[in-house]
């Protein structure tokens, strides 16, 4: 908590003292520097957390490694922060970080207020509850009276006072800023309910419970969460390229290009095709960066299903169906524009 | 400075450089113009920055809805009011664990500074190994440990203990009877304040006969039965009504009656026990101040050894005490402000989360400042005017 009034107080230090920023400052300054610092969350496996070999893994982390592979043909040139709900908007004021990846929802007033600029979704989702079985539970409704674990400084702790109030149920809530001591209050059962966004439960239940099948989640989901990485006023080029990163990964996915597949597709005849991996064109050099901008992202992160399945879908321990995240042409809502 | 007594003297001379005055008056305007300077370009570089970055400004948010709920507090609050009103609810939630946690570690420490100066081995041994113990471990830690031990040791509310009738210890904190809104408990209250008011009188004019006369009087054993008599008088006046508001378990907790919440708990614990291990160093080192001299003086002249230790070391140990219990006392107010980390909903967690959703850090940072910086000079203004008042009585 002191270091967050410490970064509060940086942050308002540099807004003393910098001049305004000018359009290119950050992708020169990360160009210069060699390397992305990239804001995440501080482990909620599947959107970021370091694995067992020390290396930061999640749909989060995917995304600055796909600008690193962007900007530099290297996904490994990232420097990962790990910060909690309540420092990471100063983080990215103040500079300390280039792009906030952070399962960050995206609302007007932190659109507005912030200084800051939401770039795209890169995961559609809701807020949900968690309840003990033993409690015996079955829907949201029931909860009246519960007393309700939340971390500070989130949509979260706002959609759930607003849930209970529409609904004329009472709630007392304990709101602690760590994951680790929000989540541990929870699994000692100084809550009946801990609430975050449902993909958050997930990750919560099948990495932290002491036993994942002695604890529900309850079928509503009470808010929309659309969660996406967030840049800094007042860099128009960077923007842009944390955007089409992003969308690049969806696209490949879209016109059938994976990791696996890649090298093959770069025979293609394709026109898209051709345009997207660097054969054709010049889309990167419009983005500032090397034509071979997007090949380099599905080669090492691979297309948006890889980096889906892999992190939170059937290939990782939350198993999170696609549903909303799949491509609009499946019936989701992930669509990107056309890279032409 | 040095100069006026030196100017003072001097006949009337025309204002020159070479005067010290007027050189010592050209730096002051000098040095404030300067510092002045400095803050209006903050300032004005601040707005124009944060306008640059169209990041929001000002103190209109203080009048919007929170729309946060928090988890206990002194007045009345909820999800519909202010943000005003929300971190209103965050000073008092402050003040009421810093007051209570000044009160407390107070006499706990005085109890074990004392008490390491027992003739009794154990009893002194016991002591130290408290001080050393407990000023030696992160307070941050103790506040983990404190929770923790409430929240894994204690069982679920419905399995909650139930060691004396109405009253519950469980993983929700500790629930208890509260007295029922009725005008018996009013002059109950009333006769308690009544009370307390009458034992400094008393105390006052027991020790005034004390100086006048030699006289004692046993205006502790008075002030006691003044302070417990009192309230039982009033509730007695008001009908003697015994129907207390229970708690009751209902869903998923209890409902009615009052309760300590397992946050507020701990961050109290802990507060408590690690000043008073510094609190406990203070008293021994004023007593030990206090010269052996007095206390044989005292033995002979025929004052039993607690009236010694009240009447004749304690309030010389006082003076010396003043100054760095002060210290404690800012000590423990600011260190309040790691109940953040537990979940206490204190005004730096609130401001933080204020700050949060409004997206106005450096707003959120000065009400934070605002609020210790004016908790700390009244605490150090109190402590000073305290400290002239029983120096006053120095012969
Ligand atoms: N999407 C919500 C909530 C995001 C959030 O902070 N979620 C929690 C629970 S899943 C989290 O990521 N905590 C990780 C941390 O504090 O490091 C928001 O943007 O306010």
């Amino acid at each position: 908590m002191k270091a967050r009034i410490l970064l509060a107080a940086a942050a308002s230090v540099a807004v003393s003292f910098a001049a305004p920023a000018f359009a290119g400052a950050t992708f020169d300054a990360v160009k210069a520097r060699g390397s992305i610092t990239c804001g995440v969350n501080s482990g909620v496996a599947g959107f970021s957390a370091p694995d067992s070999k020390g290396e930061w893994t999640g749909i989060d982390v995917d995304l600055c490694k796909a600008v690193a592979a962007a900007l530099f043909g290297d996904a490994s040139k990232v420097k990962y922060v790990g910060l909690t709900a309540q420092q990471r908007f100063t983080a990215l004021q103040s500079g300390e970080i280039d792009v906030l990846s952070r399962n960050t929802t995206g609302t007007l007033t932190r659109d507005t207020s912030l200084g800051l600029n939401f770039v795209g979704v890169n995961f559609y989702d809701g807020q949900g509850f968690m309840v003990p079985k033993k409690l015996n539970v079955k829907s949201a409704k029931e909860l009246g009276g519960a007393t309700v674990c939340v971390q500070p400084g989130t949509t979260t702790e706002l959609n759930l006072a607003d849930y209970f109030r529409a609904n004329k149920m009472d709630f007392k809530p304990v709101v602690i800023e760590k994951l680790e001591e929000v989540i541990a209050a929870f699994f000692s059962g100084r809550c009946d309910v801990y609430t975050t966004d449902a993909s958050g439960l997930a990750s919560t239940r099948a990495t932290s419970a002491p036993n994942p099948d002695d604890y529900v989640i309850l079928p509503e989901l009470i808010s929309k969460e659309p969660l996406g990485p967030m840049v800094r006023h007042g860099d128009d080029q960077w923007f842009d390229l944390v955007k089409w990163s992003l969308y690049a990964m969806i696209e490949a996915e879209e016109n059938g290009i994976d990791s696996k597949n890649l090298d093959e597709m770069l025979k293609s005849t394709n026109p898209v095709v051709q345009r997207i991996l660097g054969v054709n064109g010049d889309m990167g050099k419009a983005l500032g960066v090397d034509n071979k901008w997007a090949y380099n992202i599905i080669k090492t992160v691979g297309n948006y299903g890889e980096s889906y399945e892999r992190n939170v879908g059937s290939g990782s321990k939350l198993k999170i169906p696609r549903n909303l995240n799949n491509l609009w042409t499946k019936g989701g809502l992930q669509y990107a524009w056309p890279v032409r | 400075m040095a100069s006026t007594v030196k100017g003072a003297k001097a006949p009337k001379q025309p204002l020159s450089l070479n005067d010290p005055r007027v050189r010592g008056l050209i730096y002051q305007v000098v040095a404030l113009a300067a510092v002045a300077f400095c803050i209006w370009y903050l300032a004005s570089n601040t707005i124009a920055n944060l306008e640059a970055r169209r990041i929001a400004t000002g103190w209109g948010f203080l009048n919007r809805e929170a729309g946060f709920a928090i988890g206990e507090g002194l007045i009345s609050y909820g999800p519909a009011d202010s943000y005003l009103r929300a971190l209103v609810v965050g000073v008092l939630n402050t003040l009421r664990v810093a007051v209570i946690g000044i009160i407390l570690a107070t006499l706990l420490g005085t109890i074990i500074g004392i008490s390491r100066l027992s003739q009794n081995w154990l009893l002194a041994k016991l002591a130290s190994l408290y001080v050393e113990v407990f000023r030696n471990i992160p307070l941050l830690l103790q506040l983990f440990v404190w929770y923790a031990v409430i929240s894994e040791l204690f069982p679920g509310p419905r399995q909650a203990l139930n060691p004396l009738p109405g009253i519950f210890l469980s993983n929700r904190g500790i629930k208890f009877p509260t007295p029922p809104d009725a005008a018996a408990f009013d002059y109950a209250g009333i006769g308690f304040i009544l009370g307390i008011i009458l034992a400094v009188v008393v105390a006052n004019w027991a020790r005034k006969r004390l100086y006048a006369t030699g006289q004692t009087f046993p205006s502790g054993w008075a002030g006691t039965g003044l302070i417990i008599g009192l309230p039982i008088l009033g509730w007695l006046i008001g009908g003697a009504p015994t129907h207390l508001d229970m708690p009751e378990m209902r869903g998923f907790n209890f409902v009615g009656g009052g309760s300590l919440s397992p946050e507020f708990a701990a961050l109290l614990l802990g507060l408590v026990v690690y000043t008073a291990g510094f609190i406990a160093e203070i008293v021994r080192s004023g007593i030990l101040a206090v010269s052996r001299g007095q206390t044989e003086a005292a033995l002979s002249l025929g004052l039993t050894k607690g009236q010694n230790l009240r009447l004749v070391v304690l309030p010389q140990a006082l003076r010396v005490i003043i100054l760095p219990m002060t210290n404690q006392y800012l000590n423990l107010t600011k260190n309040s402000s790691l109940a953040v980390a537990i979940g206490y909903p204190d005004i730096v967690s609130i401001a933080n989360t204020t700050l949060n959703q409004t997206g106005q850090a450096i707003e959120g940072v000065a009400i934070i400042m605002l609020v210790f910086f004016a908790i700390s000079i009244s605490i150090a203004m109190f402590m000073n005017w305290y400290n002239k008042r029983i120096a006053l009585v120095e012969r």
